[in-house]
């Protein structure tokens, strides 16, 4: 499990988080959900050690994180930053390849279960006919995949992902959760993912994180967080909350923003 | 198969290959470049100079003396020059990276000029030294200026804060050379760059060279991994802040020592860097060794056309290696335009 206690993250002086706690719970599918710039993927980089916190912990089964070993933690949990990018000619295997660095010593040659590892993070993210393909010059969507199938291949029991959908339509954006959903039920993998659809986060995960301003306005189901006065504090959108008539899960329809976002709007424009 | 996706993962054989006939190259280079110059000596007799040394023949003495320690420090510093290009590409992630363009060699001249002026008849163990935290201090500066700018470090940025650091430091080593009337006496420093190397300044350099060139090839790896950017580096579990402060060390030595002995000689390590990711892709296992090897040899070919150009004159090697690096710093630039700017 991971916790967060009393976390301030500032970036130079400019603080962005304030008294965070939250928990992640172990062996579920945990959505961070937010209006851009709310500082979801400050959370998400400081939990990963990526970040070192002003003041406060994350712990890590107990252990604050950012004392750990490095290399440690990489067998743990891999992370996928918001927009990562790869050298000019790196091919899709090669990617896939670094993501065994953690369990490699010394020069790093592969052992047959690395290699076996690389194939079927490859194969899972669908990218099998673009494996020797330069990463630049694949699609938005592919390139996404590239790099989750990076992150797959650390074979780590937690794993977080910074807006793993973003770039991609429709079709691969499900392919992507159907595919975290397989990992976390057939192999328990607690996996944290910021995603800007509220019904996905909604269909997908146990639990949702609502973040304004770097802190926490609600935590918990799906029920408990889509509700129209949680949406509307945390996005400034007035909706309609209704069941999923297949899965009886919440449906956030928004069909206006809210009065001081529309002044603001209007201010604005 | 099952794993053959797996198995085209770099391309040891091509890199293999190229250190091959790369080593041959140099060589022969070395072979070559001791035989041509103001006095043109057989192949032969270079031999006979190497198994056999008589101090008593003139040719013999040319070779021992002068054409082979210009010859192996070329090989040397090219070496150097194209390892630290490559170390500092792959850590920044920026295509541009050079230590002529980001202004380290101005750095180490500019020490190298102090030195003459007020410190006269330093050891040469210590006009390295010098020439390293030269380098530094221009490092520091370069990155200080360009991070300074609103938006952040951007390669184009990082160039651009280069240039201007270096044309403030190239100032300040003429004003030096001029107000204390260094200008001959540096010039002889720097005379066609590997011209005045002698065996007493190439002994104290190649341990340090050879140190840094080694621990380049073991941090190579590592470099690799920062070429993902250093939050994916840190997430895979590299300490990328210890690594990029060996790199920066392993580049301000290859850098500094090689301009305390030849000058500052530009655009190799630009270039080279590009050439040997051409043949061996992105791994820096293969980049760093195969940049060693070809900047080895361009040096030394360099060398020798400097001499064949216009004769007996000796074409400065600088202006040789500005004529197709400048062209292609023109073309990195303009491709990468839109990730660059
Ligand atoms: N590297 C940085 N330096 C300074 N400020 C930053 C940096 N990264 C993000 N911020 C600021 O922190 C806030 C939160 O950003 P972020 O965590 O990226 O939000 P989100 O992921 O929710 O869109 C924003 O105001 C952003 O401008
Ligand atoms: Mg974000």
């Amino acid at each position: 499990m991971i916790v967060t206690e009393n976390l301030d993250i500032a970036y130079d002086q400019m603080v962005i988080v304030k008294q965070l706690n939250i928990e992640i719970p172990s062996h579920k599918i945990t959505a961070l959900v937010g209006a851009n710039g709310s500082g979801k993927s400050t959370i998400l980089k400081t939990m990963a050690r990526l970040l070192k916190p002003k003041s406060g912990h994350v712990l890590l089964d107990g252990k604050a994180i950012h004392q750990l070993r490095t290399k440690e933690v990489a067998k743990q949990l891999a992370i996928l930053p918001q927009n990562p990018t790869a050298p000019e000619g790196m091919t899709v295997t090669d990617l896939v390849t670094y993501g065994r660095f953690p369990h490699q010593r010394g020069f790093g040659s592969l052992t047959k279960q690395d290699k076996e590892v690389i194939e079927w993070a490859i194969e899972a993210t669908g990218m099998k006919e673009f494996a020797h393909r330069p990463v630049d010059q694949l699609s938005g969507g592919q390139r996404q995949r590239a790099w989750i199938a990076m992150a797959l291949a650390q074979e780590t029991p937690i794993l977080f992902l910074d807006e793993p959908t973003t770039f991609l339509d429709m079709a691969h954006q499900l392919e992507v959760l159907n595919l975290l959903e397989e990992l976390h039920e057939k192999e328990r993998r607690t996996i944290v993912m910021v995603v800007h659809d509220l019904n996905h986060a909604s269909r997908y995960a146990h639990h949702m994180i609502a973040i304004k301003k770097g802190t926490v306005v609600k935590a918990g189901t799906p029920m408990e967080v889509m509700q129209p006065h949680i949406i509307e504090e945390v996005f400034g959108i007035q909706c309609d909350i209704i069941r999923d008539p297949r899965t009886g899960l919440p449906l956030c329809l928004p069909y206006a923003l809210s009065r001081s976002k529309k002044e603001q709007v209007h201010h604005i424009g | 198969m099952k794993n053959d996706t797996v198995n085209q993962y770099s391309r040891p054989w091509i890199a293999i290959t190229v250190i091959v006939i790369g080593i041959f190259a140099i060589v022969f280079g070395i072979a070559l470049s001791i035989s041509v110059g103001a006095a043109n000596i057989q192949l032969s007799t270079v031999w006979e100079a190497l198994v056999h040394y008589n101090p008593n023949r003139t040719e013999h003495a040319i070779i021992q003396d002068l054409r082979l320690p210009r010859s192996l420090a070329d090989v040397l510093v090219g070496a150097s020059f194209a390892v630290a290009g490559a170390i500092m590409q792959g850590m920044t992630r920026n295509p541009l990276a050079d230590a002529g363009l980001l202004g380290l060699n101005a750095g180490a001249t500019l020490m190298v000029a102090v030195c003459f002026a007020f410190l006269p008849g330093l050891s040469y163990n210590s006009l390295i030294l010098f020439s390293f935290l030269g380098a530094a201090v221009a490092a520091g500066l370069v990155y200080g200026i360009s991070s300074l700018a609103r938006g952040g470090l951007t390669p184009v940025r990082l160039v651009l804060a280069g240039a201007a650091v270096s044309a403030l430091l190239t100032a300040l080593s003429e004003g030096i050379a001029i107000h204390f009337q260094l200008s001959q006496e540096l010039a002889f420093w720097y005379a066609g760059g590997v011209a005045g190397v002698k065996w007493s300044q190439l002994k104290v350099m190649t341990p340090w060279l050879v140190v840094a060139l080694v621990g380049s090839l073991l941090l190579s790896r590592s470099i690799t991994l920062l070429s993902l950017g250093d939050e994916v580096a840190t997430g895979l579990g590299q300490k990328t802040g210890l690594v990029k402060m060996l790199g920066m060390i392993i580049v301000l030595l290859l850098a500094g020592v090689s301009v305390s002995a030849v000058g500052p000689i530009g655009f190799i390590g630009l270039v080279v860097p590009h050439i040997a990711r051409f043949f061996v892709g992105v791994d820096y296992r293969w980049i760093i060794p195969c940049s060693a090897v070809l900047g080895g040899g361009f040096m030394i070919m360099a060398d020798i056309g400097a001499r064949m150009i216009n004769p007996p004159y000796e074409t400065p090697i600088g202006v040789l290696f500005a004529l197709i690096g400048v062209p292609f710093f023109l073309y990195v630039a303009r491709k990468g335009r839109r990730e660059l700017s």
